[in-house]
């Protein structure tokens, strides 16, 4: 941070000095900048760096050594232990299915919601935005105990389709809210041009529309799936039984497992974050895309 | 429209009609899973309930009086307050100067590949799960095994503390976690808002004379308000809801040091089955969102407003 306070004072301060005095100067503080971000950057690594050293420890290697080493060669059975006592496979799946289940049928629903504000323009649209705005914004607990009982009253609690069905909801409150102002501003010569056609609107929606929305809708998809992945609360409450947890629910419930010794914890947190992490590699881009497409608006 | 014949007035009216068809879905399913829930939450909060299939008995705005006289639940706010220095104000400033010095001298300077590589390492935490964030964290403030202490240990501090064990430390050190995983956010919407500003008024305020801080406060600050309202809007919603980092690192405690509002709901709900106290914890936590998410909005209307005001 100091090299960051440092910046603007120091090019600042030579108003008028020449260009090439000016370029000089930059060519030694580029250095110190560049240096300073690198230095926040292993800071937010650090955290990283830390599991990823304590998860192939022994624990007596732990208990010798400590958290700060390298491990002095390279053990297996935390991470094998972590694998098994959770049942991991099952979680991984569990994870897997409810997340695209949500990130596709919430596209869908977010779509056709937004279709009918956005390009229909259905008397009273400002209103239902701003339902759907609320919508997203609620706390979780002021929907969780009725959610609760609801669930168990038809039979869902320990189903991954309640999770399904929760968050598609909540995230197409969100998805509606976006692809309402983005459809809002859709170029009225295409759909003229299409009822001229004669086309009716289910055919404009999904001729029209669809293609040229579409990369707006990957965006959505993977941030549905990556939000519902990383889903803590309705999760922790609906999903009790070892059979229908997430991921993060699994791992969570060691933290309190006083036998459980720290480098199968770490092993634990990094297979969990795995997943996360190949999905985040792969999808860098689209994702710093989607973060702006929301802020926006 | 006032042209219009009333028969092509109808019309438009009947092709319109077909778009509440495609509302259909989204409305019935938002009926059924956030606004009858909403509507129940608030039943539950008039009522005292252990929840499940004891007897709910009629508390009128009883819940709600109670409240006041609870020094857990001014507490919880009070920490609140906290959670928005750690999730709003904290992490906006330093990643309005990280998207600046990273988008205005890394990119340009350095490289582009440079500030796009940093730019993902600052966003990392942001996608991780809280639950793993949470983990790991835990493990490196634990005072005996921890990797903080044992850092601590190693240039010569006697008794570190147990940060999140003892109450004077856990608040801070759940803020540190939480400004660590919100950084990446604002920082990520700056910079691509910083793309948006117009490079020729940079070059005309530098031919002038401007030196880099003279342009980051009389150019990039105005320039990218719009943002700064977003993210305010947004991180300050997601600070009043916060659960999971407080779940997994301290759990409200140590004597309710860490104490936010939706895990007391969630304490009252399942620890001490008063259901409907809970109901009325969430409730009251609505409205606070509700309220400041209005005034926050009815300010960036009105700077918005200034804004055209001095453009003409």
């Amino acid at each position: 941070m100091t090299t960051l306070a440092q910046a603007p004072t120091e090019v600042a301060a030579p108003v008028k000095a020449t260009r090439t005095g000016d370029r000089h100067h930059r060519g030694a503080l580029r250095w110190v900048v560049l240096v300073g971000c690198a230095v926040i950057a292993v800071l937010m690594l650090a955290p990283f760096v830390l599991m990823l050293i304590n998860a192939f420890k022994s624990p007596a290697d732990y208990s010798t050594h400590g958290p700060l080493s390298l491990p002095t060669n390279l053990y297996f059975t935390g991470l094998t232990k972590f694998w098994t006592t959770v049942d991991f496979p099952v979680k991984l799946w569990n994870s897997i299915w409810t997340s695209a289940a949500v990130s596709v049928l919430g596209t869908g629903l977010s779509l056709l919601t937004a279709y009918a504000i956005g390009v229909g323009r259905v008397r009273g649209r400002a209103w239902l935005v701003a339902v759907f705005l609320l919508a997203n914004m609620l706390p979780q607990e002021v929907l969780l105990y009725p959610l609760y009982t609801m669930a168990q009253k038809v039979g869902l609690n320990n189903s991954g389709w309640s999770i399904v069905i929760i968050f598609t909801v909540i995230q197409s409150a969100f998805g509606t809210y976006l692809l309402a102002s983005v459809l809002g501003t859709f170029p009225k010569a295409l759909l003229e041009a299409a009822a001229l056609d004669g086309a009716n609107s289910w055919r404009v929606l999904w001729r029209v529309v669809f293609p040229i929305v579409r990369p707006t809708l990957a965006v959505l998809m993977i941030f549905f799936f990556i939000w519902t992945w990383n889903e803590f609360f309705i999760p922790l409450v609906m999903l009790t039984t070892p059979a229908s947890q997430t991921v993060p629910i699994a791992l969570s419930s060691l933290q309190g497992d006083r036998l459980l010794d720290v480098p199968t914890l770490n092993a634990g947190a990094l297979v969990s974050l795995l997943p996360t992490l190949l999905f985040f590699l792969f999808f860098q881009r689209t994702l710093t895309r989607g973060v702006t497409a929301g802020a926006v608006k | 429209m006032s042209v219009q014949t009333p028969r092509v007035h109808r019309a438009a009216r009947r092709r319109q009609a077909v778009y509440w068809l495609y509302l259909l879905p989204g409305v019935i399913a938002l009926t059924a899973v956030i606004i009858v829930p909403f509507g129940l939450n608030v039943f539950y909060s008039l009522h005292r309930w252990k929840g499940g299939l004891s007897p709910m008995h009629w508390y009128g705005f009883g819940n709600y009086t109670d409240l006041l006289h609870d020094a857990a639940f001014w507490s919880s706010f009070r920490n609140s307050v906290w959670m928005i220095v750690a999730m709003v104000i904290v992490p906006t400033l330093i990643g309005l100067i990280l998207a600046a010095v990273l988008f205005d001298y890394i990119g340009k300077n350095v490289g582009n590949r440079t500030a796009s590589f940093l730019r993902a390492t600052y966003y990392l935490p942001q996608i991780m799960p809280v639950a793993v964030a949470g983990i790991v964290w835990n493990w490196i403030f634990n005072a005996e095994t921890g990797s903080l202490n044992a850092m601590l240990h190693s240039i010569g501090v006697a008794h570190p503390p147990n940060w999140l064990g003892s109450p004077s430390t856990a608040l801070p050190a759940v803020m540190l976690v939480l400004v660590w995983i919100q950084i990446g956010y604002p920082t990520v919407i700056f910079m691509s808002a910083l793309q948006r500003v117009d490079p020729e008024l940079y070059e005309a305020a530098e031919l002038d004379g401007a030196g880099w801080f003279r342009r980051f406060r009389a150019i990039t600050i105005p320039q990218i308000k719009p943002e700064t309202f977003v993210i305010t809007l947004t991180c300050t919603i997601a600070a009043l809801k916060v659960f999971a980092p407080i779940y997994v690192l301290t759990r409200g405690g140590p004597e309710l040091s860490t104490l936010v509002p939706s895990y007391y709901s969630f304490l009252n709900f399942f620890d001490k089955s008063k259901v409907g106290y809970g109901a009325a914890v969430a409730t009251v936590l609505t409205l606070v969102i509700v309220v400041v998410a209005a005034v926050i909005q009815l300010l960036q209307n009105r700077s918005a407003r200034r804004d055209e005001e001095g453009v003409r």
